[in-house]
């Protein structure tokens, strides 16, 4: 347990957070409360632009990060508490959340000094997003399988040609960070580079994917002879897969505390929901909503277990938690549904009834991306239980395809 | 919260990891199961006497160690994995459990230096509902018998109750005087708790031949029991249905045999794994194929979800108890509601882990069963031994469904909205 003089700044913290989020979420700002994130990015982009940037200004962006490179270098406690009290007030889903989570710590790992000092402040200050380019029409769950490859030009930049799928906002976007074959006829994760990009050039377009909820939050982004500057590779040619590995780690609970507030915030909307349209008192109801209620505990003793873990390895707790959560927020969407009857067939303009609409269909996509359901169990079964991994198409099997 | 264990707490975990992966492995778990009591006295006679382990989460002011929930949750998982057969859960998650918490002083005093000396067994009957040891079907009558109190009635099922030296019974007072008064939710007649004597007069104990070999259980009857008046060991002011005490200790002993359904749950997937490991058909292990490596890794998804629950749930408890240590009021019965967090949310809490425990534990057993495939059919193979504890277990304190629908009433009537967010 920690001690009280710590307990007490703790919440000192706490009520800072919760003091400003009051005091600056109000005015134009206000209607961004609960908006935002997955399932709903597209919802107010220029004015959650402005919002990164009033974050900003108060000090609230990067908290984690050392202070040398902007951060606050915030400890993990004071880090979970400033995510719940986000999360509490209705912060909106943050436009800067793959620069201040994916990218930059990337950067602060494996970047050189000039790339640092070029893009972590425009991070900071909430002036530049970023997309994120991993995934391609045939390198899904077998995210190795990249074929976008780059070339080294006589000039010394790169010029990167291909595809990437499933890149979220990247309209709203200014850079994104690419990973691409720079070794022809290298397979797997060998002979991969990590680029980085400017998204308004010539050789890159940009289509939206309509998704099956009606929205177009992802796109496919198109690569035709897009340049790379030379000073913007990040680590040597060939070490790709180990940045993106890098990057991928688990961020060990710090964020997921609140992503759970966000998820109480849903439950308490399907409970209203349920007593608005009189089935709280239905038995079937009531398991499923006490179920979730459950899950939600689950959830948060379980981060609270990752942060109390060893550091260094990932815990069984860890290796569990996305399928996890993915699958309870899978079946919220339908409770959801299921609570609001044949009203949920309506397409609602009701903010309460849309924002249950919009969560039985974006939480399809949960247990796809990050590592599909199937990708996970795998994981779980092999570093976890130690038990025998896939076997892997051989060489020649896959030349044939590709 | 830090769920992190204390170096105690850990010391207790390894120490038990040691001691039962000898003392209950599966051969002894199976001699005991064939033995009349039920259970070795040699190996009794170590946890309750040398290892101390009766007295882990007895106060200290009792003669404990004071380790408190986390500390007992640490030592029934271990239980749980080794199907330890011994009259602990009865004594210690049931009895010692119930006096710490809604006991009176005098009560306390008596019996709680002795059952963490370990030389006293205990029981009670266990609650098979979701509510807190007392609701109206409680059987057993207690009419005022001059300075003292005579018993009648038939308890269906307790545990252990072959060789304890004292049995903790609830019953209704039956009197005309206080029949017409009602109970603390102002519904229910009053009830009190009596210890009794194994040997008491009229006390008829009879054997149950139960599936599940690895406890032993007994039909009690009363037929006018007399009992003198310090026989009644809970607090004559608040025994009552709501009672602080009585919601405490029923949600405990829903997170101590959570805590033993997490050791049982895990003990099945150690076995699957183990024997699909090696286990060969079509020229392979059956552990490398896909189908199986999922049911394995949801088995596992399940067990981690309960043990976050229960641990998370325990060191809520913990941070509860030592709460009221810390205001001074351990060794009093405190008013109702006053030093403590509000005695429903960490009822809740425990029925959450629990609620849990009885889905994952029954799942985990007939995985089990299923991936050891033929042989798993078999009285020789252990995954019978959990199937059978983890379907008797079901009812104890409620199941899944009653423990979800308090929740449901926890929901509705806000209780869990301080948890929620």
């Amino acid at each position: 347990m920690m001690d009280a003089p710590t307990q007490s700044a703790d919440a000192d913290f706490r009520a800072e957070v919760a003091g400003w989020m009051r005091a600056h979420l109000v005015g134009r700002f206000a209607a961004l409360k609960h908006r935002g994130g997955p399932g709903d990015e597209e919802a107010f982009p220029a004015l959650r632009k402005d919002w990164e940037r009033e974050l900003a200004a108060g000090g609230w962006t990067c908290v984690g990060w050392p202070r040398e490179h902007g951060g606050r270098a915030l400890p993990i406690a004071q880090q979970v508490i400033f995510h719940e009290e986000y999360a509490r007030a209705g912060g909106p889903g943050r436009m800067g959340h793959i620069g201040e989570g994916l990218i930059g710590p990337a950067l602060i790992r494996y970047g050189s000094a000039e790339q640092q000092r070029r893009f972590l402040p425009a991070i900071v200050a909430g002036r530049e997003f970023w997309a994120q380019g991993y995934s391609e029409p045939n390198a899904g769950s077998d995210l190795a399988n990249v074929q976008t490859r780059c070339t080294l030009g006589a000039d010394g930049r790169w010029r990167v040609t291909g595809q990437k799928i499933w890149t979220s906002l990247a309209h709203e976007s200014d850079w994104i960070f690419v990973l691409a074959r720079s070794e022809p006829g290298s397979k797997g994760n060998k002979g991969l580079s990590f680029l980085l990009l400017p998204l308004r050039q010539p050789g890159i377009s940009i289509r939206p994917i309509r998704q099956l909820g009606g929205g177009a939050e992802f796109n496919e982004v198109f690569f035709d002879e897009a340049i790379a500057e030379p000073e913007h590779l990040v680590g040597a040619p060939g070490d790709g897969w180990k940045v993106a590995m890098g990057l991928l780690e688990a961020e060990r609970g710090v964020s997921t505390l609140g992503q759970q507030m966000h998820f109480s915030h849903e439950l308490e909307r399907v409970v209203r929901a349920a007593r608005r349209r009189g089935c709280d008192g239905n038995a079937q109801i009531r398991q499923r909503i006490a179920q979730a209620w459950i899950g939600l505990r689950v959830m948060r003793y379980n981060a609270l277990r990752m942060l109390a873990g060893d550091a260094t390895t990932l815990g069984r707790e860890a290796l569990i938690y996305k399928y996890y959560w993915s699958n309870w927020h899978r079946d919220l969407g339908k409770l959801a549904m299921d609570v609001l009857g044949p009203e949920a067939d309506v397409i609602s303009d009701d903010a309460d009834v849309r924002a249950l609409q919009q969560l039985f269909f974006f939480s399809r996509a949960d247990t796809i991306y990050a590592g599909t359901n199937e990708i996970q169990l795998n994981l779980i079964a092999e570093r976890g239980l130690g038990m025998p991994r896939e076997a892997r198409g051989d060489v020649s099997t896959s030349s044939k395809s590709s | 919260m830090d769920l992190a264990l204390t170096d105690d707490q850990r010391m207790v975990r390894e120490a038990a990891q040691s001691f039962l992966a000898d003392a209950s492995d599966s051969a002894s778990v199976r001699a005991a199961m064939a033995t009349a009591l039920g259970y070795d006295e040699a190996v009794w006679q170590q946890i309750a006497g040398e290892l101390g382990w009766c007295a882990i989460a007895i106060p200290e002011a009792y003669g404990g160690l004071g380790l408190g929930p986390v500390g007992l949750v640490v030592l029934m998982e271990q239980m749980g994995h080794q199907l330890l057969c011994a009259p602990f859960f009865s004594t210690v998650c049931l009895a010692a459990n119930w006096l710490a918490e809604a006991g009176s002083a005098a009560a306390r005093q008596r019996f709680l230096p002795e059952i963490a000396a370990g030389r006293l067994r205990a029981t009670m009957p266990v609650n098979e509902t979701a509510n807190d040891w007392i609701d109206q079907r409680a059987s057993l009558r207690a009419f005022r018998d001059g300075a003292g109190w005579r018993l009648e009635g038939v308890c269906a099922r307790v545990p252990d109750a072959g060789d304890a030296q004292w049995l903790l019974l609830p019953a209704r007072i039956d009197d005309e005087a206080e029949s017409s008064g009602t109970g603390g939710n102002g519904a229910l007649p009053r009830s009190a708790v009596f210890a009794v004597p194994r040997d008491a007069a009229g006390l008829v104990v009879a054997p149950l031949n139960t599936w599940d070999a690895t406890r032993r259980w007994f039909r009690v009857e009363l037929r006018a029991v007399k009992l003198e008046a310090l026989a009644r060991v809970d607090d004559e002011q608040r025994s009552d249905v709501g009672f602080v005490g009585f919601v405490r200790s029923a949600a405990l002993a829903r997170l101590y045999l959570a805590a033993e359904q997490l050791g049982a749950a895990q003990a099945c997937l150690d076995l699957s794994v183990a024997y699909t490991a090696t286990r060969k058909q079509f020229g392979r292990t059956i552990a490398s194929f896909q189908a199986v490596k999922h049911r394995c890794a949801e088995m596992m998804v399940r067990i981690e979800a309960l043990r976050s629950a229960v641990y998370g749930a325990a060191a809520f408890a913990s941070a509860n108890v030592s709460a009221r240590a810390a205001d001074g009021a351990a060794n009093e019965v405190d008013a109702e509601g006053s030093a403590h967090a509000a005695p429903e949310t960490l009822a809740l809490e425990c029925a959450m882990a629990r609620a849990l425990a009885d889905d994952a534990a029954f799942y985990c057993a007939q995985e089990a069963i299923q991936l050891h495939g033929g042989v798993g059919f078999t009285w020789e193979y252990d995954p019978q031994l959990y199937f059978k504890r983890a379907q008797a277990a079901h009812h104890w304190f409620g199941n899944g469904d009653a423990l979800r629908s308090r929740i449901a009433d926890g929901i509705a009537d806000g209780i869990a909205d301080g948890l929620l967010a």
